[in-house]
């Protein structure tokens, strides 16, 4: 690979997953055309309303990618979301948003401080908090019946269009532009990567390794918050376990875009084509009138597939 | 006496695991009113399913992996024994030993990507947790089942309704009401999990979770030992997915539940003291790990809401306290972080 | 015919000789001691012979026949078993799973006999004088000196006809020793042939039957064990010539302004109440034996370690150093180049540039962003200063020779400008142009006003490159030497702590 293409943050499995897309794609059209004469998934009507959908999974894992670069991993994301939405809808008014993004924060600095202080693994800690979420809510609808319909300001973002061009999807871009921003252009960015290749060689660098730790998991917190916000706006409310299918595509979009699982390497643009990808491939399958279980298997081979061609298999972390 | 020293040291998590479950089937037991066998045989059938998949989960984990399609797969057998577990003796018998030879082969298919393909397992099994459930839905789109309801009876009660159904045997006194689903779990265990358990490749796994490098050092067979663990793992959902048949009598490829079964299997498996990390823990561990999450959800159905526990009354507490009690029992494990002397260890 | 039998045996890592065309006997019912300083290719030798290591050219035979290893079991299948420094136990198996992994009795059902297994383990411990140790019991629960028997149990476990120990005994309560020493005794007696390092002369002197020394990666001579007294034996191991070329060492008039004092350090057990000071401008060489307590005495300065006692005091105040984050200030300006560059030093998979403003990060910032163009400057000057070869600054640092990639662990801290630096063993397993490169680097900053401290196991660099060479054993610092105490012999001497002897022979041998 030439040095010209790293440098512009392209590196293999970014090809590849960009060029699965674009076969998605292709193969869609050729149905299409085939079954109905039309080239509906070239249409921009149908791609924007693709990447409206791709917005909440992209920004839910962007923020995956955050804890996945240090090696930890997040799974209390599905009642973050979750929770965010529901505070949020049931405060309702101004304030709404503030509180969703409150949830956010508190949840990425509880999670932070249990694995960067307590050294639980992420795995297991944040499974934790997940279920404690989850418990909380359930509490707040079955004890208070709170109010679940999406307040102007989420149905703006999360379902309104200027010029056919949605809303969420712009917001996608500017959490984009701050990821990448943060990756690339501050030390943090910098922390992220070296710690998840060598804990230890960070820390003696004189890193304060747990200030990055809790950074990152505010910062997925944030994202899932941001998420459930959106994903309120475009179904107009909020309910429970809106976030529980968010879980697994998530780190499956981080992983299709070339982030290593155990951390250290990956680069943005990845994440953002493998969550494109992922939902293409469920949207362009269901149209294709897949049935669900074709679906999930096509999806889980896909999966497979492309980390076996990917072929970076570390032996051990030594 | 220092052999029961040694034992409780070395068990200490299993030990804790089997206290916090007595302390709460006793709240249990003298909360309810008419506390018999009966009430006993219907927690067993309910904590056999999850008792079972998170046996599978520890085999993974001892390597110091993970396995996110222990749910999936059980949902997916759930699916395939709801077709077949009916008509004769010998097709119900075929059904069952396809179900769990359909089982260990998928698990088997997770050993080999994680040791040829060399992707991580906990993202390999993500994957092909995705196409079990697939299966599930292809095998079964809508809920439903053609389980013999006879058959389905007889297995989930105790040994005396077993001879009735059948009329094998008449009322055997106290040990026929012993239940079923518990001497199934304590089959499995003795004819599946201590022999492995005991035997080279299971002491193998072992091995390689506590240390890599001085395994392979050490002649260990290292692929066989993680094929053989991923295998067993599949098995053990398999053994999941014929009861959870048996219980509801149908199958239903539901992938909320198998992910909620996959994700209370790990915090079983830590919960009966299991480390994350490889090495020590095991099978009975995430039995009484499975049993504790259960009995928590046994007790919101039975405080009183004028004793003190009455704050505790609401059944919407229990993923809560639920939660709490998982992050609580991960957390006091952290008293070894503060007992480090050099740092750099921590990062190991 | 000698037992094992090694001819024209030679390897290198990354163009470091390892080993030159040794040729090495070893015979039956025999003890025989390796003798050589660190880093004279015994361990390498000892890999061979195990099959952790193959070697680029030459013969080994075992027995009349010519063998070849590709893998510690092969080793293992032709009756080499080896003891080595570094623990090849699983911590969270029993001792008896542990003392019979390889090939444990099994019942009839295949199954794993563990009654039958902590019978062989009991025999096995008692053979070696631990029937305290109850087979049950996890690794992980042992003291280390219990692991290390537990080790030296495994390996007669395995019925073996060739045993290395490697510092079998380093870590070793005396009891144990005498026991481990009659099982040798014994061992040779029915016939074994027994391959024994040490750095302890005394132990050497009660169990060898022969000797043999290396130096620089050659066999310099084989003997029977009292041919030589300690003295010749010290001048077989250190004579040889000065191999590398020092930058001159400045006269100190006066003793410099101390910029860092340490006084009474303990780190119990490894570190013992130490005090010390260096001074502006000085290099203080710290010496050894490998395991004394240097490597946690930089650790203990650079605030790794928790629950140190003592005082530590920069520029005459007292200063506490909680964490590098801490040591890297600028009040402080510590840097600290570690031990394993791979682990420590290094994020092989990122790029150089990234790796050497790793630490200088807060300094190349403007508010919160990094400033590229100042960022990719100073790396520029670094590369520079220190002549770091590489392709191009995006590159792994994983694609650099050993040395250049030292060079960037170097360079990464240079950049923060550090007025004290801790150095842990810089030069090991690097090219000697580097080493020289190494060595002018550490004397320029030095000129500049740079306190150092140098940790090295190669006592050719302390004295070379070194004002004063502190002598640490045991946790211990028992000797200081200066200016022209800095010699091979007392360096040689003090660190197997057999000063006062050498030194009478010495001086015997001069009058």
């Amino acid at each position: 690979m030439s040095s010209a293409t790293t440098r512009m943050g392209i590196d293999k499995p970014i090809l590849i997953a960009g060029a699965f897309v674009i076969v998605i794609l292709l193969v869609g059209s050729a149905y299409t055309l085939a079954t109905q004469g039309t080239l509906s998934f070239l249409s921009p009507t149908y791609l924007l309303q693709q990447l409206q959908i791709a917005s909440f999974l992209g920004i839910t894992a962007a923020g995956m990618m955050m804890v996945i670069l240090l090696g930890h991993i997040d799974l209390s994301v599905p009642w973050t979301l979750s929770a965010a939405a529901m505070l949020a809808t049931a405060v309702g008014g101004p304030a709404a948003v503030p509180v969703g993004l409150g949830v956010g924060l508190v949840v990425g600095l509880f999670n932070g401080l249990g694995v960067a202080y307590l050294r639980v693994p992420s795995m297991i800690f944040t499974l934790g908090v997940n279920t404690v979420l989850m418990g909380l809510m359930v509490i707040l609808t079955g004890g208070f019946a709170p109010q679940s319909a999406a307040t102007d300001l989420m149905l703006f973002f999360g379902r309104d269009r200027t010029f056919g061009i949605p809303h969420a999807v712009i917001l996608w871009i500017a959490v984009s532009v701050a990821i990448v921003f943060i990756l690339n252009r501050t030390p943090l960015g910098r922390y992220m990567y070296a710690i998840g290749n060598r804990e230890a060689a960070t820390y003696l660098s004189g890193v304060n390794t747990r200030l990055v730790i809790i950074c990152s998991f505010v910062i997925c917190s944030l994202c899932a918050a941001i998420a459930g916000l959106l994903l309120a706006g475009y179904s107009s409310r909020a309910f429970q376990a809106m976030g529980d299918e968010y879980l697994l595509p998530s780190i499956a979009a981080v992983v299709l875009g070339g982030t290593h699982i155990l951390g250290g390497r990956g680069k943005y643009l990845g994440t953002v084509i493998g969550a494109v990808l992922i939902v293409l491939l469920q949207s362009v399958l269901s149209v294709m009138q897949m049935p669900e279980a074709g679906r999930q298997i096509i999806y889980g081979a896909v999966i497979i597939l492309m980390l076996l061609v990917y072929g970076r298999g570390d032996k051990l972390r030594a | 006496m220092k052999t029961l020293r040694i034992y409780a040291t070395q068990n200490l998590g299993l030990l804790i695991a089997i206290a916090i479950f007595l302390v709460l089937y006793l709240i249990y037991a003298t909360q309810l009113s008419r506390f018999g066998m009966n009430v006993v045989l219907q927690n067993a059938n309910e904590v056999v399913p999850l008792a079972l998949v998170s046996m599978a989960q520890t085999v993974p984990v001892l390597l110091g992996g993970l396995d996110l399609s222990v749910g999936p797969l059980m949902t997916m057998i759930n699916c395939i024994a709801s077709e077949f577990l009916a008509g004769d003796i010998w097709s119900v018998l075929f059904g069952c030993v396809l179900c769990l030879v359909i089982g260990s082969a998928c698990g088997l298919l997770n050993g080999c990507i994680v040791v040829y393909g060399r992707i991580q397992p906990i993202i390999a099994t993500l994957a092909t947790g995705a196409i079990f459930i697939g299966v599930a839905l292809f095998v079964r789109p809508t809920p439903g089942g053609k389980v013999d309801g006879d058959l389905s009876w007889a297995l989930t009660n105790d040994i005396n309704e077993l001879g009735y159904t059948y009329g094998w045997w008449e009322d055997l006194g106290w040990f026929g009401l012993i239940p079923l689903p518990a001497v199934f779990l304590v089959l499995v265990v003795l004819l599946v999990w201590i022999p492995f358990r005991r035997s080279a490749t299971g002491r193998g796994c072992y091995a390689i979770g506590s240390a890599e490098g001085a395994a392979y050092m050490s002649g260990i067979a290292i692929n066989r030992s993680k094929l053989a663990a991923f295998t067993l793992a599949g098995f053990f959902a398999a053994c999941a997915g014929l009861y959870l048949t048996l219980l509801t009598g149908s199958g239903n490829a539901d992938a909320q539940q198998a992910g909620s079964y996959t994700l209370n299997s790990i915090a079983a498996v830590v919960i009966g003291g299991t480390s994350l990390f490889g090495g020590t823990g095991g099978c009975i561990g995430a039995i009484f790990g499975a049993m504790v999450i259960r009995a928590i959800s046994f007790i919101f159905r039975v405080i009183d809401e004028n004793s003190i526990f009455g704050f505790l009354a609401s059944p919407l507490l229990q993923s809560l306290v639920e939660g709490a009690i998982l992050l609580l029992a991960v957390s006091l494990g952290a008293a070894r972080v503060f007992r480090v002397r050099n740092r750099l260890t921590l990062f190991t | 015919m000698a037992y094992l039998q090694m001819r024209g045996i030679a390897k290198t890592y990354g163009g470091v000789r390892a080993l030159t065309d040794v040729d090495f006997a070893c015979e039956r019912g025999s003890i025989h001691a390796v003798l050589g300083e660190n880093g004279a290719g015994k361990s390498t030798l000892i890999k061979i012979i195990a099959g952790v290591v193959q070697p680029d050219a030459g013969t080994m035979t075992l027995d009349g026949r010519e063998v070849q290893f590709s893998s510690p079991l092969e080793a293992n299948a032709a009756g080499i078993v080896c003891i080595f420094q570094e623990l090849s136990l699983m911590p969270d198996l029993s001792v008896a799973d542990n003392i019979c992994i390889t090939d444990p009795p099994r019942t009839r059902l295949g199954l794993i006999d563990s009654r039958a297994q902590r019978r062989r383990a009991e025999e096995l411990l008692a053979r070696v004088g631990c029937e305290d140790i109850d087979p049950r019991e996890r690794v992980r629960n042992l003291p280390l000196s219990r692991r290390q028997m537990v080790e030296i149990a495994k390996a007669l476990g395995r019925n073996p006809t060739l045993l290395i120990l490697d510092e079998a005994t380093s870590a070793l309560t005396s009891s144990d020793v005498t026991k481990v020493y009659e099982i040798l005794h014994q061992l040779r007696n029915e016939g074994l042939s027994l391959l024994y390092i040490s750095h302890r002369m005394h132990e050497i002197k009660e169990l060898a039957d022969t000797c043999s020394v290396f130096r620089n990666g050659r066999h310099i001579e084989t003997f029977p064990k009292d041919a030589h007294t300690d003295h010749e034996v010290v001048q077989l191991m250190i004579g040889r010539e000065m191999s590398h070329v020092y930058p001159p060492k400045p006269k100190w008039d006066t003793p410099p302004q101390p910029v860092l004092e340490v006084r009474n350090l303990s780190w119990p057990p490894v570190l013992n109440d130490i005090s010390l000071t260096v001074g502006r401008g000085e290099i203080v060489g710290l010496g050894g034996l490998d395991g004394q307590g240097q490597r946690e005495l930089l650790l203990a300065l650079f605030g790794v370690l928790r629950g140190v006692q003592g005082e530590v005091l920069i520029d005459g105040r007292k200063t506490a150093i909680g964490s590098p984050a801490r040591a890297k200030s600028k009040r402080i300006g510590m840097a600290l180049i570690p031990e394993d560059r791979k682990t420590e030093g290094l994020m092989l998979p990122m790029s150089i540039g990234a790796n050497i403003s790793m630490a200088a990060m807060p300094m190349l910032t403007r508010g919160l962003v990094i400033d590229r163009s100042r960022e990719a400057q100073r790396i520029t000057e670094m590369i520079q200063q220190l002549q770091i070869k590489i392709g191009g600054v995006g590159d792994p640092v994983a694609t650099l020779s050993g040395g250049n990639q030292q060079k960037v662990v170097i360079a990464k801290w240079l950049m923060t400008g550090a007025r004290i630096v801790l150095l842990n063993d810089p030069t090991r397993g690097i090219d000697v142009g580097t080493k020289q490169e190494i060595y002018q680097l550490l004397r320029r900053l030095a000129d500049q006003g740079t306190a150092i401290l140098f940790y090295t196991t190669d006592y050719d660099e302390l004295i070379g490159s070194c004002d004063r060479v502190l002598i640490l054993y045991d946790g211990k610092i028992v000797r200081e030497l200066v200016g022209d105490q800095i010699t091979e012999t007392n360096i040689v001497a003090s660190s197997l702590n057999l000063s006062d002897q050498i030194e009478r022979a010495a001086a015997e041998a001069r009058a």
